[in-house]
């Protein structure tokens, strides 16, 4: 026992008028957990993934202008030439610059990639809240839908989709949007669904809210983590999907490539070893792993903020 | 002496999110002999748990025990590595966590469980801790002790369960028991069983326990010495007399005022003459049904303007219910809800923007009613926005108005809910539910996850609120003091029935229905020997026939003490109006229910 911890204020609990005022302090004495805000450290692996997708990013959108040749400029007399300061990644099977058809394929990848994954996780997102918000058979309606999509692989999906209607660039990105849509509205009608059951949601309830509103400014805001990571998930397979399409011959067509044609019209040089094959795959590698370090620092954070 | 537990400058530090350590334990010195109780008592955050797990050489991830020593017997705990640490830990020192339920293996048999830590320390065969086991659940009076061991977890109640995991702890004999709020996830009828149980065992095997509790009413019946917590720091340690009666220290009697809440005399609002027109909310043989269970039957209930109604009864009895019927969030099947004599729809979709803003829904957690990724600010201003129409600048000022309405500092509006203490959140909680302006608050729970002296501050400020904004209350609680003490009227719930309603002064002395008794004589108490005074849940009841008739038999029959074969079993209940003016549901008059202490048959049977 301490007497020295004996509060001040305290004696006039003793007195029944004095004992509201006493609560009330009690109640400002009480600490909040925690105040000031700290920005929890990102892991160096993240901060890794974050410099290399940012320097493709920047590549998709200054690249063709920073490319020292045409993309489609014969520049060199030997093909498959070898890493050189002149051609920095070599040339390719007509004898072009790899670099500058690297520089010039990466918009089509990344843009395409980006733009087909940003229209999948919108469009899955919005059906998911939708589903989550509305249940009973608007919900039952689209999810049955949507597994019905999820039943059909991608690959042969895209390859019907191809087949159909020809190789387009808004083909390839309406094709990967809507073989991608079902994973993502998947995840967000799973993550809305645990979220709408939250009592802050019951509230906007009984205050009266419309669907929207619950939807987008209640639920939309506590599910952004999970779908975050999604959507670099989902933009992996579609660079994945799109580079296979390609290397398929059916995806962006010659004259244009992107790193995906670049892998195939080259792969003669493999056996030799060419930088022209090599160069433009490990482009692709890059470009996935530094999407995954992201991905996998956002699942570490999440982890540490529940444990704190 | 005869010392088994000796405490000396215990500290705990816990590790921030900057890295740095933060002590939350500064130096307890305590020490318990052979067949003592001693209580830790504090509120959220005293350290009393922390405290009580590092008895077992443990700390919580993220702490630390720093320094001082904790001897059991003649081992010195803090300095044993890992390896000795188990063997120590449900041999020597056992562990009744709060909520059972969680702490059971849902996969397998009770009797598994209760002697796995007998097998694993290898104290017994498994034959003989088979027996000791029985033993056990005989002494802790649970029902049909030989064959409640092969049932799973979910077959036996919470309170069974709870006294299931007493014979868990038990089982190795072990030298120093520690129960951690081990009643305070319990409804109290459900309560007082449990520690009945617990004192008989604790006694009869002369265990030497630690109690942590934040309820110093269920302290005084179990400990012999009670230890109180404030932030980390030992500002007490007492006999239990000795606490109650003469309190040295200045928390200690603010602990004791806060727990018997005091009745407001100002809290009765305008009375008689005016009731029809003072009518707010008026609800009609209200009916509600999950699938084809019906969960709430033939609720009748008015709440007048500027009165506060109290719905009491414990979990499971449908108080919430009725009160998200009125809110619109469960459809009735049957029945209706008016409102200044204007009909509301049963569902949200057939409500009109003011009628949602005229009732307003408070839920019992804040942690979960207020969206973590708003601001304060957003928060207060959405239903300023919604329901008045204000721009931004006029919400801006207004948001201060009602954080300062409440009696916090404008400076939370940027701030997060994460980043506000429980109590705090809670007066956000009924702020936003003020925003609105309404004319009737249903408040769900509101200070049951608070500390006692946070509870009783909300409480004040509810009622100030009332006398200011002349707000009606529909007030939800299984805590009959507080009822009792803040509202006008109270309505008993029990299975979904209305088995009482009356005036707020009429809950003070019989006659009441059964099930009211039996929750008034289970309210724990600030006495030593409650427990072995009170009546409630004490004896055998009166033998029935099963029913055979399709009536709508009285819904207390299970457990009423004081039914009667042929009728009870056989006719549904009438309301009977008792001299008092309260309204019950049971086929006794007055005159029987008034001597309510004679009809209860074996009486002088101990539990």
């Amino acid at each position: 026992m301490n007497p020295n911890t004996i509060p001040t204020d305290s004696p006039k609990l003793s007195t029944p008028g004095a004992r509201a005022d006493a609560v009330v302090d009690a109640v400002f004495d009480e600490k909040p957990p925690s105040v000031a805000r700290r920005r929890p450290k990102r892991p160096v692996s993240g901060a890794l993934g974050l410099l290399v997708v940012g320097f493709w990013l920047l590549m998709a959108l200054v690249g063709p202008w920073l490319a020292p040749h045409g993309a489609n400029a014969l520049v060199a007399d030997d093909v498959f030439g070898p890493l050189s300061l002149q051609f920095p990644l070599g040339t390719d099977f007509l004898g072009r610059d790899i670099l500058s058809r690297l520089l010039h394929g990466a918009p089509y990848t990344l843009g395409v990639a980006m733009a087909a994954t940003v229209l999948a996780c919108l469009f899955g997102v919005v059906l998911g809240l939708v589903a989550a918000a509305s249940g009973g058979w608007l919900d039952a309606a689209i999810s049955r839908t949507q597994d019905a999509l999820i039943a059909i692989p991608n690959k042969i999906f895209a390859l019907i989709m191809v087949a159909s209607f020809g190789s387009s660039v808004p083909l390839l990105l309406v094709m990967a949007a809507f073989a991608y849509m079902p994973g993502s509205y998947r995840i967000a009608r799973a993550v809305a669904v645990n979220v709408m059951t939250m009592d802050f949601v019951q509230v906007a309830r009984a205050r009266g809210e419309a669907m929207p509103y619950i939807m987008f400014i209640e639920v939309l805001p506590n599910m952004l983590r999970p779908v975050l990571t999604d959507f670099g998930l989902r933009f992996v397979y579609v660079v994945l999907l799109l580079s296979a399409m390609s290397f398929l011959g059916l995806g962006v067509q010659p004259p244009d490539a992107d790193w995906g044609s670049l892998v195939r019209e080259n792969i003669q040089g493999l056996g030799e070893g060419a930088p022209a094959v090599l160069a433009p795959a490990v482009a692709i590698a890059t470009l996935t792993i530094g999407v995954n370090l992201i991905i996998d620092s956002f699942g570490g954070r999440a982890k540490r903020e529940m444990e704190n | 002496m005869n010392e088994i537990v000796k405490v000396s400058g215990l500290r705990v530090a816990a590790r921030n999110e900057a890295g740095v350590d933060v002590p939350i334990v500064h130096g307890a010195d305590f020490s318990l002999n052979k067949g003592e109780v001693l209580a830790l008592i504090g509120e959220s955050g005293s350290g009393k748990t922390t405290i009580a797990l590092a008895l077992m050489g443990y700390a919580r991830a993220g702490c630390r025990i720093v320094g001082g020593s904790v001897r059991i017997g003649d081992v010195e705990v803090l300095e044993q590595p890992d390896s000795e640490l188990a063997k120590l830990r449900g041999r020597t020192v056992a562990y009744i966590a709060q909520s059972a339920a969680a702490a059971f293996n849902p996969a397998k048999t009770i009797m598994q469980q209760v002697i796995e830590s007998a097998l694993i320390h290898g104290v017994m065969s498994r034959r003989a801790a088979q027996a000791k086991a029985v033993e056990l659940f005989r002494a802790l009076a649970l029902p049909d002790p030989e064959h409640i061991g092969a049932r799973y977890p979910h077959q036996v109640s919470g309170g069974q369960l709870q006294r299931l995991m007493a014979a868990m702890a038990l089982i190795t004999e072990p030298a120093l028991v520690i129960l951690d709020e081990p009643t305070t996830a319990l409804d109290v009828t459900t309560q007082i069983e449990v520690l009945r149980a617990f004192k008989k065992v604790v006694r009869d095997l002369d265990t030497t326990a630690v109690y942590v509790s934040h309820d110093l009413a269920v302290v005084a019946q179990m400990a012999d010495r009670i230890v109180v917590l404030r932030n980390g720091e030992i500002q007490e340690n007492s006999r239990t007399e000795q606490i109650l009666e003469e309190p040295a220290h200045p928390y200690t009697r603010s602990l004791l005022a806060a727990m018997k809440p005091a009745a407001r005399q100002d809290a009765t609002g305008q009375k008689g003459g005016r009731v029809e027109e003072d009518l707010l909310l008026d609800v009609r043989g209200l009916e509600i049904c999950y699938g084809s269970k019906r969960v709430v039957q033939d609720i009748d209930l008015q709440v007048r303007r500027g009165a506060t109604v109290g719905i009491i009864g414990e979990s499971g009895s449908g108080k919430t219910t009725v009160a998200r019927a009125i809110a619109g969030l469960v459809a009735p099947s049957a029945g209706q809800v008016l409102l200044d004599g204007q009909r509301l729809s049963g569902t949200l979709a057939g409500r009109t923007r003011e009628q949602f803003r005229r009732v307003q829904y408070v839920f019992q957690n804040a942690d979960t009613a207020l969206n973590p990724q708003h601001s304060i600010e957003e928060i207060l201003a959405r239903p300023l926005r919604f329901y008045h129409g204000m721009r931004s600048a006029q919400r801006r000022r207004r948001v201060a108005e009602l954080l300062e309405l409440v009696q916090l500092p404008a400076s939370l509006a940027k701030r997060r809910p994460s980043e506000l203490s429980g109590g705090q959140k809670q007066r956000i909680n009924l702020a936003r539910a003020l925003a609105a302006e309404p004319d009737l608050i249903l408040c769900d729970e509101v200070t049951s996850a608070l500390d006692t002296v946070v509870g009783a501050a909300i409480l004040e400020l509810m009622a100030d609120l009332r006398r200011e904004l002349n707000v009606s209350y529909l007030f939800i609680s299984h805590d009959i003091s507080t009822v009792r003490a803040i509202c006008d009227e109270v309505v008993v719930m029990y299975s979904g029935a209305k088995v009482e309603q009356g005036n707020r002064s009429t809950f003070q002395a019989p006659p009441y229905h059964p099930y009211t008794h039996l929750l008034i004589d289970s309210v724990p108490e600030m006495y030593q020997g409650w427990l072995e005074e009170t009546r409630a849940g004490r004896g055998a009841l009166p033998q029935i026939v099963a029913s055979t008739t399709s009536a709508q038999l009285c819904p207390f029959l299970a457990r009423c003490p004081v039914r009667i074969d042929g009728k009870c079993n056989k006719v549904s209940p009438p309301r009977v109006r008792l001299d008092k003016g309260n309204e019950i549901l049971c086929h006794h008059s007055d005159s029987e229910l008034r001597h309510f202490d004679e009809l209860v048959p074996a009486m002088a049977v101990s539990g």
